[in-house]
């Protein structure tokens, strides 16, 4: 039987991430089926048609689900969900917060943020931020599952001709409002897609310091990071949080400055493929999991970092 | 108004846990242990609350083995009135977890449930909501700001992409984020004080509940680990070795 799938995205554009939950729907059976539920949000199902892995689209406009409130997306899952063996979702802020909503009403115990398809009931998740990774094998019947975005490729966004259908809307318990969304809106690149990512913690002592970190950032086309520590100190806005309560990442190139590697933080970063460390304190737990680590006073290495860059002519943009 | 408070025990943030050998789980014994970091945010706030007036009660539960009870009492020593430990000797998925409470939700009536967002130890953010789904009631995941009116409470979440501003109707159910306050720490005198605070016990048999568990823990095992890496000597060196070495620039 066939998977259905939670598009996620902002009723005019698809979320990339839901990109990445494709192709791990598709490890669990070919059959894949998504849910584009929103307010005006054609053009999204013809995003999602295209992607050659979707052999379906299932389409609910209506204003209710604009804001994907959880408490009106639920009832409309739920009821969808009736034809389907897996029900999948990114597990980011969006896929966490309605799911369990749509596994408690089906009596299913959900499986959350799983990294790995091994077959269609069993996959392997992460534990205790990341220090130990769980087999784990669902006996439901059918399967809630949300998905670590960054553990999958994202699915090739054309070749599909995927048939669209329109299905109706449910019944909302009008007991939540939504008022409005504050997105930090930045030129960077997103940080759970950047290629390169560069991270401050608490060693950069301020939030004008901060700047050290986006000029390099910038010269690098490398999203913004940060520790909880940084994030707690009002240095930087929650969402470039990087860690086990803030967003997991997986780049090319991490760099971490500043920052001492507490267990929550190394949750979020220490799968990136090359690793740097800046940090004066040479005992610091960061340089256990960095492939180069740099001993040194960030004020001084951060203008030299940037200046040596200036040298190059490679960098990506 | 009357705050349920959820409090769960784990292995305290800052311990490196240890994989058993034989793959059944993690090592617990002789390992600190201490609140679930979010649920002392739900803790302050819902003392907060009570602090403000707008509270009349705050009731803290534990479910789990006896020592849950230590988790209840520090709730207790911050203000907490009262607690309710939930015994049950062994592990319970969050689905049980929430049976559980929307049982005592029925039987305590709180206009909200405060929780922690997620535990740190399964790492699977759940409880909160589907404890909402089973009640009915609305949810609020996330939270790092709250603003309690007569018959709704307006809330300010951390989502993926910053911040977005909802307003659930009472009564809710609230998940709390870590910067929604400054849990404070409880002093000896009030230590002393919250054990002789009430403390119900209820058998988790006794709820009448289907609470077998749906997921089989095949295997435990530790990540992969990262192959050591190297000092260089300088940012010359560095940029080097990320350009030639590691080609990501």
């Amino acid at each position: 039987m066939s998977v259905l799938l939670i598009a996620e995205h902002d009723n005019s554009k698809l979320k990339p991430f839901t990109l990445n939950a494709i192709t791990a729907a598709s490890k669990i059976d070919g059959d894949v089926h998504v849910l584009v539920a929103g307010a005006n949000c054609e053009n999204v199902t013809k995003e999602v048609a295209s992607v050659s892995l979707v052999k379906k689209v299932l389409w609910c406009d209506s204003p209710n689900y604009q804001n994907y409130l959880p408490e009106n997306l639920a009832p409309l899952v739920t009821k969808t969900a009736e034809k389907y063996d897996h029900i999948v979702a990114s597990a980011n802020t969006f896929g966490k917060n309605f799911m369990p909503r749509v596994a408690a009403a089906l009596d299913i115990s959900q499986v959350s943020d799983i990294i790995k398809v091994s077959s269609p009931d069993t996959f392997i998740r992460p534990i205790y931020a990341g220090n130990a990774f769980a087999t784990v094998k669902s006996n439901d019947k059918k399967k809630c599952v949300t998905i670590r975005p960054t553990s999958f490729d994202p699915a090739e966004k054309n070749g599909g001709s995927a048939q669209v259908e329109k299905i109706e809307a449910v019944d909302v318990p009008n007991t939540s409002k939504f008022i409005k969304r504050e997105e930090t809106k930045s030129e960077r690149p997103e940080l759970g897609t950047a290629r390169i990512v560069v991270s401050g913690g608490r060693g950069l002592e301020s939030g004008e310091n901060f700047k050290l970190i986006t000029d390099i950032a910038d010269k690098l086309n490398a999203a913004v990071g940060a520790s909880r520590a940084a994030v707690d100190a009002g240095y930087i806005s929650n969402d470039h949080q990087v860690g086990q309560t803030g967003k997991v990442v997986v780049p090319d190139l991490y760099i971490a400055v500043g920052i001492s590697g507490a267990i929550q933080h190394l949750a979020g970063m220490k799968e990136s493929k090359i690793i740097v460390a800046i940090n004066k304190d040479g005992e610091a737990p960061i340089f256990s999991v960095a492939d180069y680590g740099l001993e040194a006073d960030l004020f001084k290495a951060l203008p030299e970092f940037l200046a040596e860059l200036n040298k190059l002519n490679t960098i990506q943009k | 108004m009357k705050i349920l408070v959820a409090v769960k025990r784990v292995i305290d943030y800052n311990v490196q846990i240890r994989v058993k050998e034989d793959g059944s789980g993690v090592h617990t014994d002789n390992v600190k242990m201490s609140t679930n970091p979010p649920d002392d945010n739900a803790v302050e706030e819902s003392v907060k609350l009570k602090e403000s007036g707008k509270v009349k009660e705050v009731v803290a539960i534990s479910i789990g083995e006896d020592k849950a009870q230590e988790t209840i009492r520090k709730a207790l020593a911050v203000g907490a009135d009262k607690g309710i430990h939930v015994k049950t000797d062994s592990y319970v998925e969050p689905l049980g977890i929430a049976k559980i409470l929307k049982k005592i939700v029925e039987k305590e009536k709180p206009d909200m449930v405060f929780l922690g967002k997620q535990a740190i130890d399964d790492d699977c953010n759940q409880t909160g909501q589907m404890l909402a789904a089973m009640l009915n009631w609305p949810q609020a995941t996330f939270t790092s700001k709250v603003n309690l009116k007569d018959k709704s409470v307006e809330i300010i979440r951390e989502i993926d992409e910053g911040l977005e501003t909802i307003e659930v109707n009472l009564p809710a159910v609230v998940s709390c984020d870590l910067r929604l306050n400054e849990p404070r720490f409880a002093s000896l005198p009030n230590i002393m004080k919250a054990k002789k605070k009430p403390m119900e016990q209820i058998n988790a048999k006794d709820l009448g509940l289907d609470l077998t568990n749906r997921i089989q823990q095949i295997k435990v095992e530790e990540p992969p680990k990262r192959k050591a890496g190297i000092k260089v000597a300088n940012v010359a060196e560095l940029v080097s070795k990320l350009k030639n070495e590691a080609k990501v620039l």
